[in-house]
């Protein structure tokens, strides 16, 4: 099961990506019941992939709202085209998951 | 016997940790993330660790699209985008936050320069958009006023 939803629209010439990672982005500031810190869990890279083509990435801290939403634009990108999301997290987890363009 | 036993598994469970790390870190080898900027302070050391230089010339060309007011701090929709040529990267740093860079876009040749996401803002505070175009630095800035906190328990 991924964390990627992916809505990617091939459109004139472009294609239009709207990604949403279900992620809990954990501060590393908040306090659990008993005042100990709840550590800090956020997903800090994620590189989207076009073929070969890095076609977007972005750096996170955890000043990004929960559940990150991403939305952009690429010049190139067919319908039925496959899109290549690889994600990291703080602690070093990662992924790679793959989404239609539609 | 016993203890033999339990350190065996242990090194058998570290060996797969590394295997699996070994396997899948270096696919993002291309997103360098800033350990200093994300973790600065100050919204100054953030911009300098990042870009280092020069501060950012406040420029008419960098667009700003984020809310007079947030009712939620935790969910602020902040848009960024330029008409400039050649950009390389955008970022949105966020000032009264515990660390003000909130995200960094690298933003490759054939990817248009306007980004949306939403971030977290603990107060009313200026937000900052610095976009790198042909190598020089520029940024927008538009105070946000916060009604409910977004960095609270």
């Amino acid at each position: 099961m991924g964390i990627m939803k992916v809505k990617a629209k091939a459109r004139g010439g472009n294609t239009d990506v709207k990604m949403m990672a279900k992620h809990v982005m954990e501060t590393g500031q908040r306090k659990d019941k008993s005042g100990n810190t709840i550590p800090a869990l956020f997903l800090s890279e994620i590189e989207v992939k076009h073929g070969d083509k890095v076609v977007f990435i972005a750096n996170l801290g955890p000043a990004v709202s929960k559940n990150p939403y991403f939305s952009f634009s690429f010049a190139g990108g067919a319908s039925g085209d496959t899109l290549e999301l690889s994600w990291k997290e703080n602690t070093g987890k990662s992924g790679t998951e793959t989404a239609e363009i539609r | 016997m016993s203890m033999n036993r339990r350190t065996l598994i242990k090194a058998v469970a570290a060996g797969g940790a590394l295997m699996s790390l070994g396997v899948l870190v270096p696919r993002l080898a291309l997103a360098a993330w800033v350990k200093e900027a994300f973790e600065a302070k100050e919204q100054s050391a953030a911009i300098k660790a990042l870009y280092g230089g020069d501060a950012p010339a406040e420029s008419a060309d960098v667009v700003l699209d984020a809310p007079d007011i947030a009712e939620n701090g935790a969910v602020v929709p902040v848009t960024v985008s330029t008409s400039l040529a050649n950009v390389e990267s955008m970022s949105i740093f966020i000032e009264s936050n515990p660390s003000p860079l909130a995200a960094q876009f690298i933003i490759p040749e054939g990817t248009k320069a306007d980004v949306s996401t939403r971030v977290r803002m603990g107060k009313t505070t200026n937000v900052t958009a610095v976009v790198k175009a042909d190598g020089k630095l520029y940024s927008a800035t538009k105070e946000v006023k916060v009604t409910i906190g977004g960095c609270g328990g």
